[in-house]
């Protein structure tokens, strides 16, 4: 009998396992269709930024109520997985509780902070249902937060919800059977425990053989689901719970005001301009400059595929929390840009992609692009370039990047930008400044000072 | 510290004399062109005259950085002008640089390098603090902004871009003034609207627009005077007070410009 549920459970193992290893596979190829870029120098700073970001939460205690709550979930979520390495070793053994006697009293304090902790989840996952559903905060009922983001965020809650509960009172269930004394729960002597002890009248009058039904189907409930949830995340925006450390440590280390140069562009411009390229190159030690000639691909970005991995992770990263659509002047303003949208789109494309891959279909030759298809113009002209949501982004995304990059092939490849930026870009093409001023009255604003003496006063 | 005149070199006039300056005072476009800039270029000129600074400018010979050519997605018109300027630059052998401009300040001091333009260059905030720390600018207290209530306005492009949050506050501080400020401010602070080129195109549909939601936030801690430290944050918010018909009770200045008041310049 006990071979059987061994041999069950090794399957499930074996079943989830084979998921989530196609689906990592999935995510990771999608974000290999963007362009490669370097992001491995200083990871002395980058390893302290994700030590700060991403391991200490630096960012989410910008809002330190919701802060703390997070944290809760988060530290839950990974103590617990001592608990889940137990409950998979017992699976696999056939044991009952395999650590209690090399821990001996310890045991029950680390069961105590496992209880203690999933407890707080519970109550935190209540609070946000509750912000969510009831409370109506505006960032969660932004126009891109449609019915699957919206099902998605209470679909997780609910889950960390169940998985607890169905913790306790496995817990619960099992502290009866221990102090029955029944079967093979008569040697542990592990409970009862801080939380779970209250949930265990509800079994009182319970026959030891229907206990023990519950103790298994708890037991399973908890263990499969917690595999079921492993692989819903991946198709989740619950995923930033893995991406969160690799996108915090390869963030941007450049200051924020800084966008990324165009080498491509750099040449031409000095073979235009009669420059020699290369002496001017050696004076950019940030720039790695590649033996053989880049690449000539598009100017900016019209589809995934011309953005970056950086970028691509970015948009698995996101969890769509709406700091930063929050903290943008244009979406503050009823403008249509958000940059949680542009994350969000980032992501549906190279779902879509991806997908039509997977099935041997066009990917990304099938008449659509992430500009217009997603992103509308409108959306991208109204971006400030404030830098206001890469500040907020708990997990240092960078929606401004991926704006500019489809701003620059709607100027430079399409061509179609406002007529006041045409306007603007002949002006100074021809006149050296953003007005139509002549170039010659430049320096007109000193010939007062310098006419007329000052005497002070 | 009153001169009576003002000195306003040219390099090209400095290095013919075969002198050179301390430092190149970066004017940008706004402070040549624009009528209410160019007020505070002159502040700035008059405080480098008063303190003694070895300054030049280009003149005739400065062009646009193109930060708005880049920011508005035209690699290629930015390049052009960048590596333009980094050629005049580089053969007047400039090192160091000031400016009054954040965009010009955030470009030349992170786009630059890549292109071949390596400079040492603040912008007039640092400076003005530096100044004042040093002594060079005595602020006596007791000026005309002694106890007015200011607020100052950070400029996404000094501030986020380039974590330039203290020293534009510090200068405010040395005027003796009541500093009060906005409900977003530093880091959290709201864009004036007119960063990435919308200064040079009408904004898309929305419910209000930006400079007019940051007006009222600076509005609303009851300032006399709204500082800023950035030509487009000037005219946004000069823009602002007039929609909101307070141009009378309530003044926007920058920072070099209440400087230069507070010294009777």
């Amino acid at each position: 009998m006990d071979y059987i549920s061994q041999v069950l459970f090794v399957m499930c193992l074996l079943v989830a396992g084979y998921f989530l290893t196609k689906r990592i596979n999935r995510i990771r190829k999608n974000i290999q269709l963007g362009k490669a870029e370097d992001r491995s120098d200083n990871p002395a700073e980058r390893f302290k930024i994700m030590a700060l970001i991403a391991l200490g939460q630096k960012k989410m205690f910008d809002k330190p109520i919701v802060g703390l709550m997070h944290l809760v979930i988060y530290l839950g979520f990974i103590i617990i997985n001592l608990e889940i390495l137990e409950i998979i070793l017992d699976g696999i053994l056939g044991t009952h509780r395999l650590f209690a006697p090399y821990l001996g009293g310890l045991y029950i304090y680390l069961i105590i902070i496992f209880e203690f902790l999933a407890v707080g989840v519970i109550v935190t996952c209540v609070i946000f249902l509750i912000r969510r559903n009831i409370l109506k905060i505006r960032r969660f009922w932004a126009y891109e937060i449609t019915k699957w983001p919206r099902t998605d965020a209470n679909i997780i809650l609910i889950t960390e919800i169940l998985l607890m509960l169905a913790f306790l009172s496995w817990n619960a269930s099992d502290s009866i059977l221990q102090q029955r004394e029944v079967g093979h729960y008569a040697g542990i002597n592990a409970g009862p425990f801080a939380f779970s002890q209250w949930l265990m009248p509800l079994f009182t009058g319970w026959s030891d053989s229907a206990i023990m039904v519950y103790e298994r189907f708890a037991w399973w409930f908890h263990i499969l689901g917690i595999l079921t949830f492993a692989i819903y995340v991946t198709y989740s925006k619950h995923l930033h719970i893995a991406l969160a450390f690799p996108n915090t440590y390869f963030s941007k280390l450049a200051p924020k005001g800084k966008l990324q140069n165009m080498p491509v562009v750099t040449n031409e411009v000095k073979q235009m301009l009669g420059i020699p390229a290369d002496p001017a190159l050696e004076t950019a030690p940030e720039t790695p400059q590649p033996e053989t000639p880049v690449e000539i691909g598009r100017f900016g970005a019209k589809d995934i595929n011309d953005l970056t991995w950086k970028h691509l992770m970015d948009a698995y990263s996101c969890t769509e929390c709406g700091r930063c659509t929050a903290a943008c002047p244009a979406n503050i303003t009823g403008k249509k840009l958000s940059p949680r949208k542009i994350m969000m789109d980032t992501r549906d494309r190279m779902e879509e992609v991806g997908r039509s891959l997977e099935k041997g279909g066009p990917g990304l030759e099938d008449g659509k692009s992430l500009i217009d298809s997603y992103v509308t113009r409108e959306e991208l002209l109204a971006c400030t370039t404030c830098n206001a949501c890469v500040s907020a982004c708990p997990v240092n995304i960078n929606p401004l990047d991926i704006i500019i990059e489809l701003r620059r092939y709607m100027a430079m490849e399409d061509a179609k930008v406002p007529g006041s930026w045409n306007a603007m870009f002949s002006n100074i093409e021809n006149n050296m400044a953003p007005w139509k001023f002549s170039p010659s009255d430049r320096f007109n604003w000193a010939d007062k000072l310098k006419e007329t003496p000052q005497n002070g006063q | 510290m009153n001169p009576t005149t003002y000195n306003v070199p040219t390099l090209a006039e400095m290095i013919a004399e075969g002198k050179e300056p301390e430092i190149l005072f970066w004017v940008g476009c706004a402070g040549s062109f624009d009528d209410r800039y160019k007020a505070v270029t002159i502040a700035f000129v008059k405080i480098l005259n008063a303190v003694g600074i070895n300054f030049a400018v280009l003149g005739p010979e400065e062009n646009c950085t193109g930060d708005p050519a880049r920011r508005a997605g035209n690699d290629f018109l930015f390049q052009m002008q960048a590596i333009a300027n980094i050629q005049v630059l580089n053969g007047y052998n400039v090192k160091k640089i000031v400016t009054a401009c954040p965009h010009c300040f955030n470009t030349i001091k992170n786009e630059y390098p890549e292109l071949g333009g390596n400079y040492e260059i603040i912008h007039h905030s640092t400076f003005l603090q530096q100044l004042i720390n040093q002594g060079r600018i005595k602020l006596q207290g007791g000026g005309e902004f002694k106890g007015k209530r200011i607020t100052y306005h950070d400029s996404c492009y000094l501030g986020r871009a380039n974590k330039i949050y203290e020293a534009p506050r510090e200068v405010l501080a040395a005027l003796d003034a009541d500093l009060v400020e906005m409900k977003r401010s530093r880091a959290k602070g709201l864009c004036c609207g007119a960063g990435g080129s919308q200064m040079f195109k009408e904004a898309e549909p929305g419910s209000k627009e930006i400079n007019i939601e940051r007006t009222e936030e600076a509005l609303a801690t009851g300032a006399t005077v709204i500082a800023s430290a950035c030509p487009f944050c000037m005219t946004m918010l000069t823009d602002g007070v007039k929609n909101k018909e307070k141009e009378t009770q309530v003044k926007v200045y920058d920072i070099a410009e209440l400087i230069a008041r507070a010294e009777k310049l």
